[in-house]
């Protein structure tokens, strides 16, 4: 009997060889592998979202191995000495074992405290790149009202996670979620009541956040992020006009190996700056503030930086109470309105806006090229309108704050934060449309006349003027705008040749022909040249 | 990186045969691309082979890979060997949790760093363009979708058989029902058993006044509280300097003489007659708000503040709201002094403590 020879370099031929003869993968693997994205760095703020959320399932996967998720009441006898012999719950107890007995636990805690507040800011930022340039039309409503919705299931997962550790702030912030509750309507009584089983706190509260924080609400996550990148992958990536872009084609790179290699080293340095942070920066530092007690508040109680819009509406409601006289009397409570009410609409019309804006625009065709925030002023207005209004609210949920840093009546704050309400974001909204309007203006300006290069003439006749470089080569006249960056300076049009590359010595020769750095040129496709694999082509 | 031929490739809309043995590895991945209607424009090393920066940056990538190992095994060592354990003062112990963060952030940056030099300055650059064919589904194949749908609708027949429709609906609803039964059944809880939401640990039990307590469990006598000054105190009952009794906690206040006199004149007006005892007057510290305890008590004005939302309370007109949020007085606990001369609850407050709600009589 011959033995036939090994042949190792042959071993992932066949392999692959053989798994496609049983799953034909060989086909769709290709069309993936080719799959063709568009690159801008503002298109990653998204993925600043995502890779958090990684960090945030693997370091809270770690946390649940050590909390102990019940109201129980234990005498704490851990490591640290200021709160031994307290009667705590348990829940409170296990974070501060976390935090002090379990290695390495604070760390975690920390990460993924931070990885929380980065995921939420990543949401926000991603969000506002999507609404200022448009991505959010035709066909991609249905993500944009994804997107939305995550970002009020972020909030609700954060506050049960941080309602979690049962402390003296959290525990502040759960009996105020029992108010708004409680200011709900006809129902408000028994839905807190069926919350927390009773009356506040209760017992069970913890437990039943607890559930909801590790499972249903990240279920609801990952269900919700696995639907948003399949659409982001089915209906392809949007893209800035540009030579060679149109409305019906994506103008990248394939997705292997250069995009999906960048991806990943994008994941490691955001998981690099959480765990930067969660070591060196400070965050809840639940040991001082005590277990929850009902009769106990520091000055100073703010919740994470994306509840801080609700509280800060709290505080700017009048005490505007309405009663119904019937009966006995019923009472809708001014808590009411700024934290049932307003989040209500904020979300109606953040699922609804792309909607709202077709109608008003009587525009329901498709659009994959996006829109520079300055071509669409009224668009653009409105979302610094609503960011002034955001604003006002975040910084009003501070206000105490400020007004103790700053020496300033706290009334006084209360009150300008209450006419700021009204009347900064209509300003914003005027400004930024005259804004956007000028920067339009200007856009036109250089390619109708070209680029102020700096230099005076004097003319015979004693006037001096600034010489121009027209864009166009004379007989074209005037350009025309195509929705992108118009160069305004004589550098970008390649005055200057790029720097000699080099920290110490240079490393090249210098370019000799200067190259724009706006763009990678692209051919058309009709009087394209042969491309081979490029190192012919010098 | 060999993936240069000299041969012109043929173009146009023939594919390619893949097998062709002149084709290099580079030709059959561009026909794979244009197959998937993608075009690659221009494909453009960034740094020539066997180069001097092609060295350097290959130097670059190398390092931070060697530095993420390095990181990696310092925080290991310093996970297993540094003292962790907390220790009360300016111990190593503080360090340990820095120094992680560090190490493990170093790290990551590093390798991500390494990926992405290598991925952005030594792979070639590539400009590609892909067909998005939207649109491109003719109307034909949504019509046979559709008409397809419509024969499984038709074969089913519940138009023409409404029996079987109404029949499965009546059917499938109180499934539905069954469904969330148990889930609302189970949590509805009666809010107003007990009348717990109008009551607090100073109920009388037993016909028996409740003492007004520290939070020791010592009940507490007049002479305790200096004029102006103020005290935090709970039911004297089991618990009650629990949460089990989260809606009691009750500001103790010595008003002085003329803050008392014109608090005395107020309780009148608002039928709370009696309710002080001497200068000293009891409110509930649950803000009627949102249900934070309103404790900053500025002894200057007789206002009581609260941390959260900032509404404020003034004592001596019977804890009327007078800035913020809040809409309503902050309840007042009758009190009285009993045979032994500690502060007793007359009675229960006489409304209910704590944030509104829709039936707050």
């Amino acid at each position: 009997m011959k033995r036939r020879k090994f042949d190792v370099a042959a071993v992932p031929g066949n392999t692959a060889r053989a798994v496609d003869d049983r799953f034909q993968v060989a086909t769709p693997l290709r069309r993936l592998l080719n799959k063709v994205f568009p690159d801008h760095w503002s298109f990653l703020l998204g993925e600043i979202a995502l890779f958090s959320f990684i960090v945030l399932l693997l370091t809270g996967v770690f946390l649940t191995f050590f909390f102990e998720p019940t109201m129980t009441e234990v005498i704490y006898n851990g490591s640290y000495a200021p709160l031994r012999g307290t009667p705590m719950s348990a829940a409170y107890a296990s974070t501060l074992d976390i935090s002090f007995d379990v290695r390495g636990g604070l760390i975690m805690r920390q990460m993924h405290h931070w990885s929380a507040l980065l995921f939420m800011a990543a949401i926000v930022v991603h969000m506002l790149r999507i609404f200022f340039t448009g991505a959010f039309r035709k066909p991609r409503e249905a993500n944009w009202i994804i997107g939305s919705l995550l970002f009020w299931v972020g909030f609700l997962a954060g506050f049960t996670g941080y309602s979690l550790p049962d402390d003296g702030l959290s525990g502040t912030g759960l009996r105020i979620a029992s108010a708004i509750m409680l200011s709900i309507p006809v129902i408000g009584s028994w839905v807190t009541a069926a919350v927390f089983n009773g009356e506040f706190p209760g017992t069970i509260i913890i437990s039943r956040f607890f559930i909801a924080h590790v499972l249903l609400i990240p279920a609801l996550l990952v269900a919700l992020i696995t639907v948003h990148l399949g659409l982001v992958f089915k209906q392809k990536h949007t893209q800035w006009p540009g030579p060679g872009r149109t409305n019906g084609n994506v103008v990248g790179e394939r997705m292997f190996p250069r995009y999906a290699i960048k991806q990943g080293g994008f994941f490691m340095v955001v998981f690099g700056v959480i765990a930067l942070m969660g070591g060196l920066f400070q965050i809840n530092p639940v040991w001082l503030f005590g277990p929850y007690e009902a009769w106990v508040v520091s000055a100073a109680s703010q919740p994470d930086w994306y509840v801080m819009f609700l509280d800060g509406s709290t505080r700017l409601m009048p005490d505007w109470e309405i009663t119904i006289p019937i009966g006995d009397g019923y009472v809708i409570p001014p808590l009411f309105w700024p934290t049932v009410v307003l989040p209500g609409i904020l979300v109606g019309i953040s699922l609804l806006y792309p909607f709202m804006e077709a109608r008003h625009l009587k525009d329901y065709r498709s659009h994959n090229l996006l829109q520079r925030p300055r071509d669409v002023p009224f668009r653009t207005g409105l979302g610094v309108m609503a960011i002034t209004f955001y604003v006002i609210l975040t910084l009003s949920g501070a206000n105490d704050v400020i007004a103790d840093k700053f020496h300033i009546s706290l009334n006084a704050m209360t009150w300008a934060g209450r006419i700021g309400l009204l009347l900064l974001p209509p300003l914003a909204y005027y400004v930024t449309y005259r804004i956007c309007l000028g920067l339009q203006q200007h856009d036109r300006e250089v390619l109708a006349h070209g680029v102020e290069t700096g230099i005076i003439r004097r003319l015979p006749d004693g006037r001096f003027v600034e010489v121009h470089q027209p864009l166009s080569a004379g007989e074209h006249g005037e350009l025309d705008y195509v929705g992108w960056v118009v160069p305004k300076k004589m550098n970008r049009l390649g005055a200057l040749g790029p720097a000699i590359r080099g920290f110490f010595y240079p490393i090249e020769r210098p370019v000799e022909a200067p190259v724009s750095p706006g763009h990678p040129p692209v051919e058309s496709r009709e009087d394209r040249e042969e491309i081979t694999s490029g190192e012919t082509r010098s | 990186m060999s993936s240069q031929t000299g041969q012109p490739t043929l173009s146009g809309g023939e594919p390619l045969d893949v097998n062709d043995p002149r084709l290099s590895r580079f030709d059959i991945v561009r026909e794979g691309a244009r197959r998937d209607d993608i075009e690659i424009v221009h494909y453009e090393p960034q740094v020539v082979s066997g180069s001097k920066a092609e060295r350097r940056l290959v130097r670059t990538v190398a390092a931070f890979f060697l530095l993420t190992g390095l990181a990696a095994t310092a925080f290991l060592v310093i996970y297993i060997w540094w003292p962790w354990e907390y220790e009360p003062g300016r111990g190593g112990d503080k360090l340990y949790t820095p120094l992680l963060g560090t190490t493990l952030g170093i790290a990551l940056l590093a390798v991500g760093f390494g990926i992405l030099t290598w991925g952005k300055k030594l792979l070639p650059k590539e400009v590609s363009i892909q067909d998005r064919h939207e649109g491109a589904v003719p109307a034909e194949d949504q019509r046979i979708t559709g008409e397809t749908m419509a024969y499984m609708a038709d074969e089913l027949g519940v138009k023409r058989r409404p029996l079987l429709g109404v029949s499965l609906l009546a059917g499938l609803l109180p499934v539905g029902a069954v469904a969330a039964a148990p889930l609302v059944g189970g949590l509805i809880s009666n809010p107003h058993k007990d009348n717990q939401m109008m009551t607090t640990g100073f109920a009388p039990r037993d016909g028996r006044k409740i003492r007004l307590v520290r939070e020791d469990g010592r009940p507490i006598r007049p002479a305790d509280i200096s004029a102006g000054g103020q005290i935090t105190v709970f039911p004297g009952v089991e618990h009650g300097v629990s949460n089990r009794y989260a809606d009691s906690p009750t500001l103790l206040i010595h008003l002085r003489d003329a803050d008392a006199e014109a608090s005395r004149r107020n309780n009148e007006r608002e039928g709370h007659g009696g309710f002080m005892w001497g200068n000293y007057a009891a409110y509930s510290k649950i803000c009627t708000h949102a249900g934070c305890p309103a404790s900053l008590y500025e002894q200057q004005t007789n206002r009581l503040l609260c941390p959260c939302h900032q509404s404020q309370f003034l004592i001596t007109d019977n804890a009327k709201p007078v800035f913020g949020p809040a809409s309503r007085r902050l309840p007042q606990l009758p009190i009285e002094v009993d045979a032994e001369g500690y502060f007793v609850a007359s009675s229960d407050y006489t409304e209910p403590v704590g944030p509104d709600f829709w039936e707050r009589p």
